[in-house]
């Protein structure tokens, strides 16, 4: 079992002090192809996840039958099969989806942090923590996606929520956002260097946080003693 | 020495078949999915491609199981194609009446731009649709249907109306509306709809020959 304080440190790990998109800075292919748009990175977000947690959970399982010499072309086996069985699921029941993300999803085989973490947490870690640990470190790099996918989409297209017809139909149009009417657009924060140059701010905002952060508890401790 | 040897074997050994083990399993495993998804996909892409088909074409122009009349070309430089496409022969109770083309602009801004071009017995284009493009998002992407209305205006256009000679974009002095900035990416596609309708000037007596043994025509079942 798993006490509530694990639990939590968990998530604080993969959501703030280890978050792979801002602190690790691993798996940035795909945050970088896809978060032009928010349901984009949301949809590719959330497979990441469901990849991580099941890889995470199937490497925990039998990582006491795996040899360490061999246990990354195991793991890389467990994640690609995984990924494909995913790949084949979305394809036939969710196709609208799978043709928006479709060439991304068996990427997501290549995407370090899916290895990172079944190399460097489930090898060693009993399931249910493995399978936690990769939820908090998937929701991290969703987290990412999702506000640079919206500061790309605001500043590129001046919508939010655009092609969310592709996931719920086209009933849903109804719900993008146009947030700045008129809006001609900005191609830079479409293409690939507007990924960076966004993400690069989100790094600069989460460093000066923490470093605020530091200061504040260095400043705390002349004081109580 | 002997002895490190077998020991170094024995390991490769153990180690090689736990490795084996674990590609049974996925194999096993992918093998299963497949097998439950297969058909799955194989009718939502015959769906997409009916769907798509009903963009460019409009189903009360025919009455035939148009995706079972699909039809392999060789490459056209009329189609603009460097690899076989396929097309699809319209009938309205057994006459001809026209035809699903697929072709490419090989001259868009950046490489191919993949089309699907409707065209009737008469020669005019009944609908045209994007299918793949690598376009500059939010500069070329507009002939994409899903990001404006630019594509519809090729509808009722044929090698009659307007003259070949004002088949151009608007700045090249031709009738189509292009959007500033942005006219390579049009002017590619409207040369492209040219050609396809020179492609079916050219074949129209091949496509309107009767199939073979064609089965009386079947009411379509759509989904």
């Amino acid at each position: 079992m798993m006490t509530l304080a694990e639990f939590r440190s968990l998530f604080h790990n993969g959501l703030v002090k280890q978050n792979t998109g801002l602190v690790q800075l691993l798996g940035l292919c795909p945050l970088l192809a896809i978060s032009n748009n928010v349901v984009n990175a949301l949809s590719l977000g959330l497979a990441t996840m469901l990849v991580m947690a099941a890889s995470s959970g199937a490497v925990s399982g039998v990582r006491n039958f795996v040899p360490s010499e061999i246990r990354i072309p195991v793991f890389v086996l467990i994640i690609a099969a995984l990924v494909t069985v995913i790949d084949l699921a979305m394809h036939a029941y969710v196709l609208s989806l799978y043709v928006v993300l479709g060439i991304f999803i068996p990427l997501i085989t290549t995407n370090c942090i899916v290895l990172a973490r079944a190399d460097a947490f489930a090898s060693k870690n009993r399931p249910l923590h493995s399978v936690v640990d990769a939820v908090a470190m998937g929701l991290g790099l969703t987290v990412v996606l999702v506000v640079l996918g919206a500061i790309r989409e605001i500043a590129g297209q001046g919508t939010l929520f655009s092609g969310i017809d592709l996931v719920f139909g086209a009933e849903a149009k109804q719900y993008v956002l146009h947030v700045l009417p008129d809006y001609h657009g900005f191609l830079l924060a479409v293409l690939p260097p507007g990924a960076f140059i966004a993400l690069g701010l989100l790094i600069a905002a989460h460093n000066w946080n923490k470093a605020r952060a530091e200061q504040r508890a260095r400043a705390a401790v002349p004081a109580a003693a | 020495m002997n002895a490190i040897v077998r020991t170094a074997l024995k390991n490769a050994a153990r180690t090689g078949a736990i490795l084996f083990v674990f590609a049974v399993v996925g194999t096993a495993m992918l093998a299963f999915t497949h097998d439950r998804t297969e058909p799955v996909i194989a009718r939502s892409l015959q769906a997409e491609k009916q769907a798509l088909i009903n963009q460019v074409l409009p189903a009360t122009l025919y009455d035939n199981d148009l995706l079972a009349t699909q039809q392999v070309v060789p490459p056209d430089d009329l189609l603009g194609t460097r690899l076989p496409s396929a097309l699809w022969i319209a009938r309205r109770d057994g006459a001809f009446s026209g035809v699903v083309l697929e072709a490419v602009a090989p001259d868009g801004y950046s490489g191919d731009i993949f089309l699907l071009i409707g065209i009737d017995a008469d020669g005019r284009v009944t609908g045209v649709r994007v299918t793949a493009h690598r376009e500059t998002p939010g500069l070329g992407d507009y002939i994409d249907r899903a990001k404006s209305a630019w594509i519809d205006q090729f509808a009722g256009k044929s090698l009659l109306e307007p003259e070949p000679r004002h088949w151009k974009v608007a700045k090249d002095g031709g009738v189509f509306d292009a959007r500033a900035g942005a006219t390579i990416t049009p002017r590619a596609v409207v040369k492209a709809v040219k050609s396809a309708l020179d492609y079916f000037a050219r074949h129209r007596a091949a496509f309107a020959v009767p199939m073979q043994g064609q089965p009386p025509p079947e009411k379509e079942k759509h989904a």
